[in-house]
């Protein structure tokens, strides 16, 4: 392998002769073409088991039971289907908010402790991590029980009981616990990597604290905020174990739904196009957030974001 | 708040007063600051010069607002700021890192000050291009700061700490993380700001060069104290101790004990003549002597001291050399040879090194454990 090829050129030069920037190296430059065997592994399993019965689900669904495109105006016009899309968008969107609103303050105090104090905060993010993900659910079952632990504690404040197994409030509530380490890592990478003195700057300048943090802190988050966000939210809209714990059929998510095609329907077109569907909105999403950050990321060089998104 | 541009005749800078400023971490007995006391006049460009951890900057910080007082004062103009935030006290910063914010544009950093302050849409512009065209960055506005290289982000943090017209601005070494060529360019960059501007400067570092090419004053730091405060002349022609002598600049030191107008270092008695000999008094006391006063060859004049020496290296250096000797009896020192004077000494040479009296400053040796033998201040 030619260790010495010409991709390790001289970094361009940045003007005067002056303490060269940050290397801005992004890996697909730096990609050599013999490391590319590097990947061959990876792109074998992926064309097997996911590329091959992809396109499968996607011939599934313009064939079966019959050709054309009558899976996709069935769900298209199927009452059901339309608001299990819809409902499937606004609990994922809903589950992205509460994990946001709970992981940045965690996280912005991540960043201020130091040493044993923050090793403690990742400890508490990442235990339920590594716990089995049924386990967690069947407890969030037990706890949102109409005599449940959360609701006996409603009742003592006389708020309760309320209903949350079965409903929508109860599996946001369950998802946003099971999604919160993957808002809390790259937030928390992004805001690791903020310079501390640039709010220092801020407040010199004449800034009050608030404005500081609007006009400087938060626009440097925002990469970590699009990555948490988007990985929440893709996970969010395929998640099938929690919502059918501890939600109702009544209440069904879209994996919920395929599911029910596939098992109780055998309708594998109908399957097909939703999947296809809920592959379709997810890259719509990715893409968009991938425009926003790119827009963003064209006027200040951080790998932040993809350092976060790469973390998980 | 005034707004007006430093034309001429504006009002020029502010003074700075701390009296019996203190600093004190939690959990740390010593002081980083220990009651220190600095009068920093109108105008003035002072430099706050120490080792790392002598408390220089945990000073600066405190003026700037971003350490809490632990008690004293700091007089802006004779009113007390220590209890006021850093937004509200008016005073330009430049960092060593140049906290430049990086999803800003060299205009918008420029900017951001003046929209704090809601200054009109056509006076920012005005003044963000008379505050580039001020650093010489005039074609650079609308780069990003990852895109300008070192020197220039920081002078573009240069620009956007003045542009509000502060009355004082603080540097934290602020040429720190910048290379030898560049720093010396950029030192006459903030020396014509200085002139140009009129207000305070306050500048912090540890490089004694630096300081003593910049400073109307320097203020020297010690252990969170400061141990002199005076012109740059004043600190390495009159320095008060042995710290100090050796901070700024190279120095022969003679360490030993006065007698008699004399100073005995145990292997030879030399000539203190008279400068800085009250200020020694008895006792443990060291005699500096700066490497450019020392000549080869036997001092002419009585009352002199010449010492017999043995070359051990001569060094090149362009405009001068340096001529490193070990005296007969102890101790290693070095001649700074303009005049190449002695011609052709090599090492292994026998010379005689000699000085004036009044080359020699005596002062209280504050630090006889760690150097017990006379030697050249660090070289450069």
């Amino acid at each position: 392998m030619a260790v010495t090829s010409d991709t390790s050129a001289p970094p361009a030069r940045t003007g005067a002769p002056g303490r060269v920037p940050p290397p801005r190296t992004s890996p697909r430059r730096v990609a050599v073409r013999g490391v590319a065997l590097l990947a061959v592994p990876a792109v074998v399993v992926l064309v097997v088991f996911f590329v091959v019965p992809a396109l499968r689900l996607l011939w599934l669904s313009v064939t079966s039971p019959e050709p054309g495109l009558g899976n996709y105006a069935a769900l298209v016009t199927d009452d059901v289907a339309v608001t299990v899309v819809l409902r499937t968008l606004g609990m994922a969107a809903m589950v992205t908010v509460v994990c946001l609103l709970v992981a940045y303050p965690y996280a912005y105090l991540m960043s201020l402790v130091s040493g044993r104090w923050r090793g403690l905060l990742l400890a508490v993010v990442l235990i339920p991590f590594w716990t089995s993900l049924m386990a967690r659910t069947f407890a969030w079952v037990v706890l949102l029980q109409d005599n449940g632990i959360v609701n006996r504690a409603l009742d003592t404040v006389g708020l309760g009981p309320v209903r949350l197994l079965g409903t929508t409030a109860g599996v946001t509530l369950a998802m946003a616990q099971v999604m919160l380490p993957f808002m809390v890592l790259p937030v928390y990478t992004t805001l690791r990597g903020i310079d501390r003195r640039l709010v220092d700057a801020a407040l010199s300048l004449g800034a009050r604290p608030v404005v500081a943090f609007l006009r400087v802190y938060l626009p440097l988050s925002f990469p970590g905020v699009a990555a948490g966000a988007t990985l929440v939210m893709v996970l969010s809209l395929g998640f099938y174990v929690t919502p059918s714990l501890v939600g109702s059929p009544q209440q069904s998510m879209l994996a919920q739904f395929i599911a029910v095609q596939v098992n109780q329907l055998v309708n594998f077109g109908g399957a097909g196009a939703l999947a296809v569907a809920l592959l379709v909105v997810t890259l719509v999403l990715v893409g968009g957030v991938q425009l926003l950050t790119r827009t963003k990321g064209s006027r200040r060089a951080t790998g932040a974001g993809v350092a976060g998104g790469a973390l998980v | 708040m005034p707004e007006t541009p430093n034309a001429p005749g504006a009002p020029a800078g502010a003074s700075i007063e701390a009296e019996a400023l203190t600093k004190v971490y939690k959990g740390s007995a010593l002081p980083a600051v220990d009651a220190v006391d600095l009068t920093i006049h109108a105008g003035e460009f002072m430099t706050l010069l120490g080792p790392s951890g002598s408390g220089k900057t945990t000073t600066l910080n405190m003026i700037a607002g971003f350490e809490e007082v632990t008690s004293g004062r700091i007089l802006l103009d004779g009113d007390d700021i220590a209890r006021l935030p850093p937004y509200r006290r008016n005073l330009g910063m430049v960092f060593q890192n140049y906290a430049l914010f990086p999803h800003m544009t060299a205009a918008e950093n420029i900017a951001f000050p003046l929209r704090q302050r809601k200054v009109g849409r056509p006076e920012i512009d005005r003044r963000v291009r008379e505050a580039l065209e001020l650093v010489h960055l005039g074609e650079h506005a609308d780069r990003m700061p990852t895109q300008l290289s070192g020197g220039q982000q920081q002078r573009v943090a240069l620009a956007r700490a003045v542009v509000f017209a502060p009355r004082a601005l603080l540097l934290d070494e602020p040429l720190g993380a910048l290379d030898k060529k560049l720093r010396e360019s950029l030192q006459l960059e903030i020396a014509r700001l200085h002139t140009e501007l009129g207000i305070t400067f306050v500048f912090v570092t540890h490089d004694q060069e630096e300081a003593l090419a910049l400073s109307d004053r320097i203020a020297v730091f010690r252990d969170g104290r400061i141990e002199q405060v005076g012109t740059p002349a004043e600190l390495y022609e009159r320095p008060v101790s042995r710290f100090v002598a050796t901070f700024l600049g190279d120095s022969n030191v003679f360490a030993g004990t006065v007698r008699d107008g004399r100073l005995d270092t145990g292997w030879c008695s030399l000539t203190t003549g008279t400068a800085g000999a009250s200020a020694a008094g008895t006792g443990p006391a060291a005699l500096v002597v700066r490497p450019e006063n020392l000549r080869l060859g036997v001092a002419a004049d009585p009352g002199a001291n010449t010492l017999s020496a043995t070359v051990t290296d001569v060094v090149y250096q362009g405009a001068f050399r340096r001529v490193l000797v070990r005296f007969d009896g102890g101790g290693a020192g070095q001649v700074r040879d303009t005049a190449g004077t002695g011609g052709a000494v090599a090492a292994g040479d026998r010379v005689e090194v000699g000085w004036a009296a009044e080359a020699g400053v005596l002062v209280p040796d504050d630090e006889p454990a760690a150097t017990p033998e006379p030697e050249p201040a660090a070289a450069r």
